[in-house]
């Protein structure tokens, strides 16, 4: 299946992509209403090593998914490969957050758990990071599967 | 001397997220964020308007101005003449620009206009036709002859094979980055046509697209060796270019680092300058003397251009070249980039390419020797248009550099000589550098020739040619507006209405 | 054709469930569910109170779960005894079933110690399942004055469902602190502070001696007057069928990294049982929800003639109240080393011994937290990483670029 994967030569640390991640998920039309003023909580964080090389870290969608073994509310479930959370099941208990070994499931601000869900859950269309990354460093593509 | 800042960054605040994208990715360091005040701060003396911010900033909040404050300026001392004078009262230095002359010196490319052809002699549609815009450059054979069998019994003189009559010119890595190259080789080589290495030699990566490749030999021999002369599909000698006829190159020690200071032979750190003149060329004869050392070497497989920068008496200068034993000469005219140049010799020496053009097309061809060589040329061809004019005027080819590098991302903020280019071009700053991906950067480049290929044909087309060979020197198709008789005289063509 | 059993329909039964059928689709499962309700998140029953959930969402898996998986529940159902020479499992009612493999996921019950005049009260309850919850809805008033026994995860996540429902909480334990099974002292007191601050009263340090009918008399004297009382003392695993079967048990069934028992064809995953935690190299009880799944599905992928082991199990919790979260993770073993960040918001404690990270408590903002966990479930050695750099935050930039590869670069 298809994932997001970054080419970490190419990410320049803008951050871009974590605001772009925002905007997406605000559901709201307008970047300036949904984000000023507010702290973001991006589902992809841009991490920079000892040597200054920046990167862009995301759900892998993984073949063990810990998360969805681990929510205690039913709410994670992987489907056709794309792991999901159901905000309606969510309690926000933040198990899932203590079990990724990624740290790809972060805490959407009003207390329950988020995720990349590779924009399929919001009209973005192609994953608002891959599409607004300014140096093609995130890219959406069929890298095949774990062993 | 402290002058009002050249431009004013703008900032809409009800408009800015503080996503701090600006400040991230500013070289010279314009945008900061206040965290007292929350707010994104700017000191804009450090702005050079490369558009970077304004270009990454996701809400449009961000807009750079020229500033209308000015000095008391008058017709005879611009603001900016004064603002030269005061900084080299105060640092007593030549005055650096970069990219080409920016004067409002005419450009004859916009008073000439293309003919198309009505009723008698009918258009062709480039959608429905086959066209033709293929160039061979190299010298051509006065007569060929065949053998009984119908094969070609004349030996051709090495060629190069142009998909269109368009190819990159010299940018030497060091001047420009290493993915500006890869860029450019790569792009070079998807479209079939030629990228230059400029003075800098040959990065051993780039190697592999050797047969997209011309390779320069400068005054200052940087790079050059026997594999790089092998390498490449032709062999270009560097005695001038257009925006500093009369100096050699000069790459600054700061610039002169890592893989480049490698790939030039050069102890890193080191100021690479070129020398004005090749200390072994004061003579055609001279200059013979190393085509043929450069074809010696590489076997005769390999054309030998001679590049010149448009002069004076560059019709005679020429005709020298084309019996040299040159194969091509490009020339290149007085508007053409550069990575750095003195001020002064940029904007006031040198002449405009479609004069040049002219003056040599009509005398190779007066003296009889039009055939020895073919004819690139370079300096400002800024759109397909000025490409058929060129073609019409008798290039075989042209050159592009800065429509090139704006493919590629720069905006033409006439920086690189500071090194800090935003957009990952004219800089060796590994984390600028890495700015520009190649696999963006080529596929741009590629889109560019694509999109020109396109209008060559249709321009051709609308004139009634299908082959980019038919329309070469064909000053029939042009016609002048606004021009004088001189003018219309040395371009070699009639004025609108006639 | 396999007969699969399963006795006990918690979370355990169902990876038992999804285990078996990742392997076998075709062998009959049959479910023994004491409580009349198909699997449901055990822990949401505290959100219930809060209204943050409902019966309907508390379902964890969909309607359709034990149809789609072909697996038949048996309703109100109890087991009497496992007959492990036979093969068989006698119910309650005296049914018996046979199987090829057995699941033992009958969890935990709660522990009431002994309390003089326990019976003179008239609501009093428990908070493990649906149906304690739905009584003690059912008792609670606007003005009810709640006394919770016990303030760990479940007395305290019992304090935070009914904040808002009642009149007053408050909370007493023999420990001096609350969360004792999981905070240490510093951790724990900013904890009960920010309990405090939303209302909730403790009593620590002591228990209730007596009990007379709405008032508790503590051991040290103090009078808590209270009209429901919530029993969270703690809870047991449920061993007697495996124990009484011949199956080795200690404080719960022992299993190993296939959760197999000593007895053949015979598992047991879930709060019953008592495995290894590879953090402090001990065997434990570690009733959490998380390992409950995992083991369950490692014995029933084992059931089902397939190898899966799950050999890293780690005791760890994220818990919050009132907006405050807390993470623990491993242990903190004998002569471990602590490195502590922290500031009236918020407490990093990372514990470390022998070049490996073996637990952690955070407190405050959860984020990331999970690249911690893994140092621990991997036991990557920190002088492979750069640890000077985790100490200030989870971040996978301090794991090496040839894991960042691996992970970012490639499907795992």
């Amino acid at each position: 299946m298809k994932r997001i994967y970054v080419k970490e030569e190419w990410c320049l640390g803008c951050h871009l992509c974590e605001y772009n991640c925002a905007f997406a998920n605000s559901g709201m039309t307008d970047m300036v209403k949904a984000l000023r003023g507010k702290t973001i909580y991006p589902r992809i964080q841009v991490e920079q090593d000892e040597n200054g090389v920046t990167y862009a870290v995301s759900c892998r969608h993984c073949k063990d998914p810990l998360c969805v073994k681990s929510c205690i509310a039913g709410a994670l479930s992987k489907k056709d490969g794309v792991i999901e959370i159901d905000h309606d099941k969510c309690v926000g208990c933040l198990t899932c957050v203590l079990v990724c070994p990624y740290g790809a499931v972060v805490e959407d601000g009003s207390g329950v758990a988020q995720k990349c869900e590779l924009c399929m859950q919001n009209a973005c269309g192609t994953p608002a990071c891959v599409k607004g990354c300014p140096n093609g460093a995130i890219v959406y593509e069929e890298r095949g599967e774990a062993e | 001397m402290n002058f009002y800042p050249e431009f004013e960054v703008v900032r809409n605040d009800s408009r800015c997220i503080r996503c701090r994208v600006c400040e991230r990715q500013c070289a010279n360091e314009v945008h900061w964020y206040d965290e007292d005040g929350k707010v994104m701060l700017s000191d804009e003396a450090k702005c050079v308007n490369c558009q970077r911010c304004v270009t990454l900033c996701p809400t449009r909040a961000l807009k750079i101005v020229k500033s209308d404050c000015r000095l008391r300026e008058n017709a005879n001392y611009s603001d900016q003449t004064i603002k030269e004078i005061y900084r080299q009262a105060e640092t007593g230095g030549v005055l650096l620009s970069s990219m080409g002359n920016p004067n409002p010196l005419p450009v004859y490319w916009d008073k000439i206009l293309i003919n198309a052809s009505q009723v008698t002699n009918p258009p062709i549609d480039p959608l429905r036709e086959p066209m033709e815009t293929r160039v061979f450059l190299g010298k051509k054979p006065d007569h060929i002859s065949r053998n009984a069998d119908g094969s070609l019994d004349t030996k051709l003189s090495p060629q190069l094979s142009l998909s269109m009559p368009v190819m990159f010119s010299a940018m030497s890595y060091g001047s420009i980055s290493y993915n500006a190259h890869a860029s450019l080789a790569r792009a070079a080589s998807a479209l079939g046509i030629y990228y230059n290495t400029g003075e800098g030699g040959l990065h051993e990566d780039f190697y592999q697209y050797g047969k997209n490749t011309i390779v320069q030999v400068a005054s200052g021999r940087f790079g050059v060796h026997k594999d790089y002369l092998e390498a490449g599909a032709a062999i270009e000698i560097k005695m001038g270019q257009g925006a500093k006829p009369g100096i050699g190159g000069h790459l600054p020690g700061t610039k002169a680092v890592g893989d480049v200071s490698k790939t030039r032979m050069i102890p890193e750190g080191s100021d690479a300058i070129s020398p004005a003149p090749h200390h072994d060329i004061y003579s055609i004869e001279d200059l013979r003397q190393l085509v043929f050392s450069l074809k010696e070497a590489t076997e005769y497989r390999l054309p030998v251009i001679v590049k010149v920068a448009a002069v004076h008496n560059i019709a005679a200068i020429a005709s020298g070249i084309a019996r040299s034993g040159a194969d091509i000469i490009a020339i290149d005219g007085f508007r053409g980039g550069t990575g750095a140049a003195p001020t002064r010799i940029r904007d006031n020496v040198g002449i405009p390419i479609e004069l040049a053009l002219a003056a040599v097309d009509k005398r190779l061809r007066d003296e009889g020797i039009r055939n020895n060589v073919s004819i690139i040329c370079g300096g400002s061809v800024r759109s397909a248009a000025d490409v058929v004019k060129a073609i019409a005027l008798g290039a075989d080819a042209c050159y592009v550099a800065t429509a090139a590098c704006l493919a590629m991302g720069c905006h033409l903020c006439r920086s690189c000589h500071t090194g800090k280019c935003n957009w990952g071009i004219a800089t060796q700053r590994p984390d600028l550098v890495k700015r520009l991906n190649p696999d963006i950067g080529s596929q741009r480049l590629i889109n560019l020739m694509d999109a020109w290929r396109h209008e060559i044909k249709e321009l051709m087309g609308g004139m009634g040619i299908n082959s980019i060979e038919a329309l070469r020197g064909n000053r029939l198709m042009l016609r002048g507006v606004g021009l004088t008789e001189k003018e219309l005289e040395i371009l070699g063509i009639s004025h609108a209405g006639e | 054709m396999k007969r699969y059993v399963i006795i006990g329909n918690g979370v355990a039964a169902a990876g038992c469930i999804e285990g078996i059928r990742s392997f076998d689709t075709e062998g009959s499962i049959t479910v023994v569910s004491a409580e009349q309700h198909p699997v449901y998140c055990r822990p949401l029953i505290s959100y219930y109170l809060e209204k943050k959930t409902d019966l309907q969402r508390m379902n964890y898996r969909s309607e359709s779960f034990y149809t789609d998986n072909g697996a038949e529940v048996l309703y109100g159902r109890t087991a009497a005894e496992i007959k492990a020479d036979v093969k068989q499992v006698i119910l309650d009612n005296g049914d018996r079933l046979e199987y090829d493999a057995l699941c033992n996921a009958t969890g935990s019950s709660p522990f009431v110690p002994p309390m003089q005049g326990l019976d003179t009260v008239q609501y009093k309850f428990s908070f493990m399942t649906i149906d304690d919850t739905l009584a003690l809805e059912k008792a609670i008033t606007p003005e009810s004055k709640v006394l919770i026994i016990g303030a760990g995860l479940i007395g305290l996540k019992c304090a935070e469902g009914l904040h808002g429902r009642v009149g007053s909480i408050t909370v007493c334990d023999l420990a001096p602190r609350v969360l004792s099974s999981i905070l240490d002292d510093k951790c724990a007191a900013m904890m009960q502070k920010h309990l405090e601050a939303n209302g909730i009263s403790f009593v620590l340090g002591t228990s209730a001696k007596v009990f007379q009918g709405s008032k508790a008399i503590m051991q040290n004297g103090a009078e808590v007057d209270f009209d429901v009382l919530v029993l969270a003392v703690g809870v047991r695993a449920n061993t007697a069928l495996v124990k009484n079967a011949g199956g080795n048990v200690n404080r719960g069934i022992l299993v190993d990294e296939a959760c197999r028992t000593s007895l053949p064809d015979l598992y047991a995953a879930g709060d019953c049982t008592e495995y290894h935690d590879i953090s402090s190299d001990t065997e434990k009880v570690m009733a959490l929800m998380p390992n409950a799944y995992m083991q369950g599905r490692t014995a029933g992928i084992n059931m089902a003639g397939g190898a899966a082991a799950f050999d890293n199990a780690i005791p760890m919790n994220s818990i919050g109240f009132f907006g405050l979260h807390c993470h623990t993770a491993g242990s903190q073993p004998e002569g471990c080393e602590m490195f502590e960040e922290a500031d009236e918001n918020h407490i990093r404690r990372l514990f470390v011994k022998d070049d490996k990270l073996t637990g952690f408590m955070l407190i405050g903002h959860m984020h990331r937290t999970g690249i911690y966990t893994a140092l621990i479930r991997n036991q990557t050695p920190l002088s492979s990483v750069d640890f000077a750099r985790l100490k200030i935050e989870p971040q996978l930039a301090a794991m090496g670029s040839a894991y960042r590869d691996k992970v970012l670069k490639g499907a795992v």
